[in-house]
């Protein structure tokens, strides 16, 4: 009892602020963020996790490993471009790939609801497979629990990885240095409007599908051409502008963008005018961003360009220390703004 | 993408500019209506392309914004009961009531949805005839026919279980309380295109004769802002005040007739109060007794709700273009889009949020280079 007790004294995020968790506390924003800088770092206080990146690198033995873990709740289960199988095995595999490690093994979570049907469960399983093999990477092990009807969404998927670091650079946001370009991998936002198309009944003249792809391979070959890649990121749940303002914060750095730099393709960026969204926030599952200095930065291009949708990668931006932890963007008409991060999910406008 | 790149060209934008400072020779000040207007000018940096003597303040024109705070609570009343399903636009689930919003609503287990249309909530409420679904019908003459069409149609189809929450005002009636203020400043509008879309704009002859302001009908991208204001500098300059239409693409004179007769039809004027600025009269709509028994109001007996606001908000001089939102004690401090002490800090069409989230760089660069 009295552990407990102290516990509700002392809960970091304070009871008037938010006595339940909501949906912005996994929206990937700020609220986000605070849960996990003021409740869960702290109480799991190791230097490593203070590493504040996409997985974790541990020396054992010698060897430089790579591990990371993710949990995958999508609905619709199944969607344009991909299903929760496939984001299950991309999303690790590029975890790992963002700290610079050769994905080698996936365990994988079952939570199963009752009542699921043994058809779509099959269908998942498929398309793990199907994406492990792509990725190179083999599932070793692995847990299956299932809960009452109605206690779950059909089907919630855990997957943690392990990668081996073959390189001796440090894959990070303090690795970053002014003069460095920021490069992005392709065109941003598929991946949040094609649920959303799905889950609202949006219909537009095209079926706009998820980027949903492993980007592992286009890393290990910057890697293998000698670049001095400073920083990798792939670009999650906050889109663009969450990823560039966290690497801005954690490196003390100013990122300014260029508004007509970044790829948007026409059927997403209608999308955005229609529902109010700024697709710098939308959700992507196959697109990263990469920091190299400035000099080796066409080089990093044209190995980009020829991954899955590489025609759309580009040089979005550069690196300076005028302001730290801010990014600033230039817009289409020439004018300078703030990219702030936002609280939560987006929300639809009124009008 | 076509009609959206073609108003965003840097080339016209700068000429635009140049044009508007050659027209200048006085100082004026403009007040743009809309809050999508007010997002796009700070978003793109609009005003920073204008003439020192242009000073631009911003109108009431954010749905989410003007809702009053008992309104808010009554919602959560609503969908805080077991046996309701509780429909809304997105922006509205975070902004503030008294004591909590509909995201905590829906965290305690309350059926909250976000919905694109009202539509959908009829056919919802098909769908689950053992429930209330209730629409949240909030916002200006843009969304007004859209609801009307919702209780038009759950009447025609005899659809008893759906009902709506009414907070809808009306343009014109704000505009000449904006004008008719003793404080009023503002010598041009740059009115809302949607809203003109819908209603025409046949109405603002007689304001901009009564109070001579020019009126300038116009849209939303930087070229359009940028368009409207030259127009409405050009007028004031030649000592002119007229309606003009610069959204001509998407606005005609006579407005959407089909719309308005619908809306005509479902709903009646009525005194409304504005969140922040107090009670207009003739300023909004609700339903037409025809329609009574679809006022979700009067369905859970929603009444001698009374909310006190914040007395550090002073949203109410934000919305009448009194006060910008810098000018604010609470702004950036006390008040935050996490912890928001007013409504337009909430929605991404309110003023303050809009100058929070891309006008903060004198003030963060301070903060970031301190710490």
């Amino acid at each position: 009892m009295t552990a407990l007790k102290e516990f509700a004294l002392h809960c970091p995020i304070s009871i008037s602020d938010y006595p339940n968790v909501t949906l912005a506390h996994g929206g990937g924003g700020k609220l986000m963020h605070q849960l996990i800088e003021k409740m869960i770092v702290p109480a799991f206080d190791s230097p490593i996790a203070q590493q504040r990146h996409d997985g974790a690198v541990l020396s054992v033995s010698g060897a430089k490993l790579a591990f990371t873990t993710d949990s995958y709740v999508v609905r619709p289960l199944f969607f344009p471009g991909g299903d929760i199988g496939t984001l299950a095995i991309n999303g690790t595999v590029n975890d790992l790939a963002m700290c610079g490690a050769r994905p080698l093994y996936l365990s994988c979570g079952f939570i199963l609801e009752e009542g699921l049907p043994m058809e779509t469960l099959w269908r998942v399983v498929q398309s793990m497979k199907n994406s492990a093999a792509v990725a190179g990477v083999q599932l070793v092990t692995g847990d299956t629990k299932v809960v009452d009807k109605g206690k779950g969404d059909g089907i919630f998927i855990n997957t943690a990885g392990i990668g081996v670091i073959e390189h001796s650079l440090t894959i990070a946001p303090a690795s970053v240095r002014p003069g460095d370009a920021v490069l992005l991998s392709g065109d941003i936002g598929r991946h949040g409007i094609a649920i959303m198309a799905v889950r609202e009944n949006l219909e537009f003249e095209s079926v706009i599908e998820s980027d949903c792809a492993p980007v592992a391979s286009t890393v290990q070959k910057l890697l293998a051409a000698g670049l001095e890649v400073h920083c990798l990121r792939d670009l999650t749940r906050g889109g663009l502008g969450t990823t560039l303002i966290e690497i801005a914060e954690s490196s003390r750095l100013h990122i300014t963008m260029d508004e007509t730099r970044i790829a948007i393709r026409e059927d997403v960026n209608g999308a955005c005018e229609v529902l109010g969204f700024d697709p710098l926030y939308l959700a992507n599952e196959g697109r990263f961003v990469v920091f190299v200095p400035q000099e080796q930065a066409t080089a990093a291009l044209n190995i980009l360009a020829d991954a899955t949708d590489g025609e759309f990668a580009a040089q979005i931006g550069t690196v300076d220390d005028e302001v730290p932890g801010m990014v600033t963007l230039k817009s289409r008409i020439g004018t300078s703004r703030i990219v702030d991060m936002l609280s939560g999910e987006q929300l639809p406008r009124i009008c | 993408m076509k009609y959206v790149t073609e108003y965003r060209e840097p080339t016209a934008a700068a000429e635009y500019a140049a044009a508007i400072a050659r027209a200048t020779k006085n100082p004026w000040t403009l007040m743009e209506i809309c809050g999508g207007q007010t997002h796009s000018i700070v978003k793109y940096g609009i005003d920073e392309l204008l003439p020192k003597q242009i000073t631009l303040v911003h109108g009431p024109g954010c749905p989410v914004c003007v809702t009053p705070l008992e309104l808010i609570d009554k919602a959560i009343a609503i969908a805080s009961r077991p046996e309701v399903i509780f429909c809304s636009f997105g922006d509205m689930l975070r902004v503030p009531g008294s004591e909590k919003d509909l995201f905590q609503v829906k965290a305690s287990g309350g059926d909250v949805r976000i919905l694109y249309s009202p539509l959908d909530a009829v056919e919802i409420a098909k769908q689950n005839p053992e429930k209330e679904v209730v629409f949240f019908a909030v916002g200006f003459e843009t969304t007004a026919p859209a609801h009307a069409m919702s209780v038009f149609r759950a009447k025609q189809e005899g659809v008893q279980n759906f009902s709506i929450l009414v907070s809808h005002v009306l343009v014109p009636p704000a505009m000449e309380a904006i004008l008719s203020s003793p404080d009023a400043r503002v010598q041009g509008f740059l009115a809302a295109g949607h809203v003109c879309a819908i209603m025409g704009f046949e109405e603002y002859y007689p304001i901009a004769a009564k109070y001579h302001v020019p009126i300038i009908v116009t849209g939303f991208e930087p070229l359009d802002i940028l368009q409207g204001i030259l127009m409405c500098i050009t007028q004031l300059e030649d000592g002119r005040a007229e309606v003009e239409n610069q959204y001509t693409r998407s606005v005609r004179r006579e407005g959407n007739r089909t719309a308005q007769q619908l809306v005509r039809r479902v709903f009646k004027v009525v005194p409304r109060k504005w969140r922040g600025v107090g009670e207009i009269p003739a300023s909004g709509l609700g339903l037409a007794a025809e329609f009574s028994d679809y006022d979700a109001e009067t369905k859970f007996g929603l009444t001698g709700y009374t909310a006190e606001e914040s007395p550090e908000c002073i949203s109410g001089l934000v919305l009448q273009g009194l006060k910008k939102p810098a000018e604010c004690p609470a702004f950036g401090s006390s008040c935050t889009p996490e912890r928001p002490l007013g409504a337009p800090m909430v929605s991404g069409e309110g003023a303050c949020s809009a100058y929070y989230r891309y006008r903060r760089y004198e003030q963060q660069r301070a903060e970031k280079v301190k710490a």
